[in-house]
């Protein structure tokens, strides 16, 4: 009994630990932001590998998202008599919850994983070390750009992923179940109001900055070799996807 | 010149460097020798800057590294040279490109001018040009090592520290990168601190040779000096001799 509050204690000392760490990381990553030399060629790098290479897999999983929502939302509206309120049923799904929490789960897959793994072979290599000794700070030449390329990437997949998966919830609901195509637009459009976006854009990104620190903080910290890569990509994706769906609580409860 | 005053540094409470005390004469290449887990590169990288000790102070040109920090320490940063031991080359840039890096970063030269000197220092330690433009995982470990002593010289730094710069190398190939190193401090004039176990290879480029032991410098002197030491802890490792208490 008593060593399982003791292991309890400890877990949650060094869960606090974390914590503070992580944050002092973020706040100094972000503060170097504002600090001479500026590298918005890297920026750019970054934003086109987070986001432009993301594109893919966010047009399939929202297209499929936004699909199964009509297909799930026509059948049980139909029993009500109410299949014109599919276009806002599915619009208000993916822009308030799915949107931003299926767009930051695949970032954090995609992304964030490679992230994890770019940051710890450079670690295990010595190149952030090397990077140090020709006085280029690692953390603003690395860290920083991947965070702000989060903060924009986010945000925009998001939108992309709102807007193909009510095209999705489109071919389905009306082209093959016969839902009129007024209705589903007008019904979006009266029922949508600008607390839903902006609550959908405050999550993505928050969502992407919590996805690049995981990212960023487990490769930067990784252990060593080959197999501390490994547990700390793992780490990664398993803590960004359980802190985005906290995350999604409490923004959520707050929106509401 | 750089001194090292009384430097300790304990990992997980476990001792490794238990109060160094050494000085690396300007314009002389030092090497460090001493057994595998010493803690040769351990101290390198306070030397370097990357790592703080728990106690002592390590000078450069007579400026604290241990205690710099912000402006003062990338201005101390400036005026160095890193060889790691395994390259630590950006795998994502070109060999070319690794070189211009640090010109790159911290000069206002046109890239042509970088491209220029970055090709000069490639040809300094001896590379062919049909490499330029592969990447680190294209090239040879020789290669690697030759590729980072000509980024750590790019920036004509006043010290060139050398984390076991022929490690992993064939015979012929050690002796290149050694007549290289002898041979760009001649033209360079650089301070260099070499830490290696390669003996007595490593003596062809040392103007003094310091052991480390157990976290101290049990001796220090010319390579003949070391040669002669009393000391039967430097003679045994010199020597090669097995010992008992690591079999």
């Amino acid at each position: 009994m008593f060593s399982l509050f003791r292991n309890f204690g400890r877990f949650s000392l060094s869960v606090t630990q974390e914590t503070g760490r992580a944050t002092l990381f973020l706040m100094e990553a972000l503060g170097l932001a504002f600090v001479p030399p500026y590298r918005p060629r890297r920026l750019l790098r970054e934003v086109y590998s987070i986001g432009c290479k993301s594109l893919l897999i966010i047009f399939l999983t929202a297209a499929f998202t936004g699909m199964v929502l009509a297909l799930q939302g026509y059948y049980t509206l139909k029993r009500y008599g109410s299949e014109s309120a599919l276009g806002s049923a599915v619009a208000l799904s993916l822009i308030r919850e799915l949107g931003p929490v299926l767009t930051a789960l695949m970032v954090s897959g995609r992304a964030g994983s490679a992230i994890t793994a770019e940051i710890g072979i450079m670690r295990i290599t010595e190149q952030l070390d090397a990077l140090d000794t020709m006085a280029v700070n690692p953390l603003q030449y690395v860290v920083t750009p991947k965070l702000l390329a989060g903060l924009i990437s986010v945000p925009l997949l998001t939108a992309i992923f709102n807007v193909v998966g009510i095209l999705g919830g489109f071919a389905v609901g009306v082209l093959l179940l016969g839902v009129s195509a007024g209705a589903y637009f007008s019904g979006m459009v009266q029922s949508v109001v600008s607390l839903d976006i902006n609550g959908g854009i405050v999550k993505s990104l928050v969502f992407g900055l919590t996805i690049m620190l995981v990212a960023c903080y487990n490769g930067y910290f990784t252990g060593r070799g080959a197999e501390g890569v490994s547990s700390a990509t793992t780490r990664t994706v398993v803590v960004s996807a359980v802190l985005v769906l906290a995350w999604d609580y409490v923004l959520t409860s707050f929106f509401m | 010149m750089i001194k090292i005053i009384d430097v300790a540094r304990s990992f997980n409470g476990l001792p490794v460097l238990q109060g160094v005390n050494l000085e690396a004469p300007a314009g002389k290449i030092t090497v460090v020798i001493g057994k595998s887990g010493a803690g040769k590169s351990v101290l390198l990288k306070h030397v370097a800057g990357l790592l703080k000790p728990d106690r002592g102070r390590i000078l450069i040109h007579g400026a604290d590294i241990t205690r710099a920090r912000g402006r003062e320490l990338q201005a101390i940063k400036k005026g160095f040279g890193v060889l790691f031991q395994g390259g630590a080359l950006f795998d994502s840039l070109t060999v070319l490109e690794n070189v211009a890096f640090p010109l790159r970063e911290k000069t206002r030269l046109t890239e042509e001018e970088i491209f220029q000197r970055a090709r000069q220092r490639l040809a300094q330690v001896n590379l062919p040009p049909e490499t330029q433009d592969k990447y680190p995982d294209e090239i040879s470990g020789g290669m690697k090592k030759r590729v980072a002593l000509a980024r750590a010289l790019v920036q004509e730094p006043e010290i060139l520290l050398f984390d076991e710069p022929v490690t992993g190398l064939d015979p012929p190939m050690m002796n290149t990168v050694f007549h290289l190193i002898a041979k760009t401090r001649q033209e360079s004039g650089y301070t260099g601190l070499v830490v290696s176990h390669d003996i007595p290879a490593v003596f062809q480029i040392a103007d003094y040779v310091a052991m480390l032991h157990q976290g101290r410098i049990i001796a220090f002197g010319t390579p003949q000096e070391v040669e002669q030491h009393p000391n039967p802890v430097v003679q045994n490792f010199l020597r090669g001799e097995i010992d008992f208490l690591e079999t």
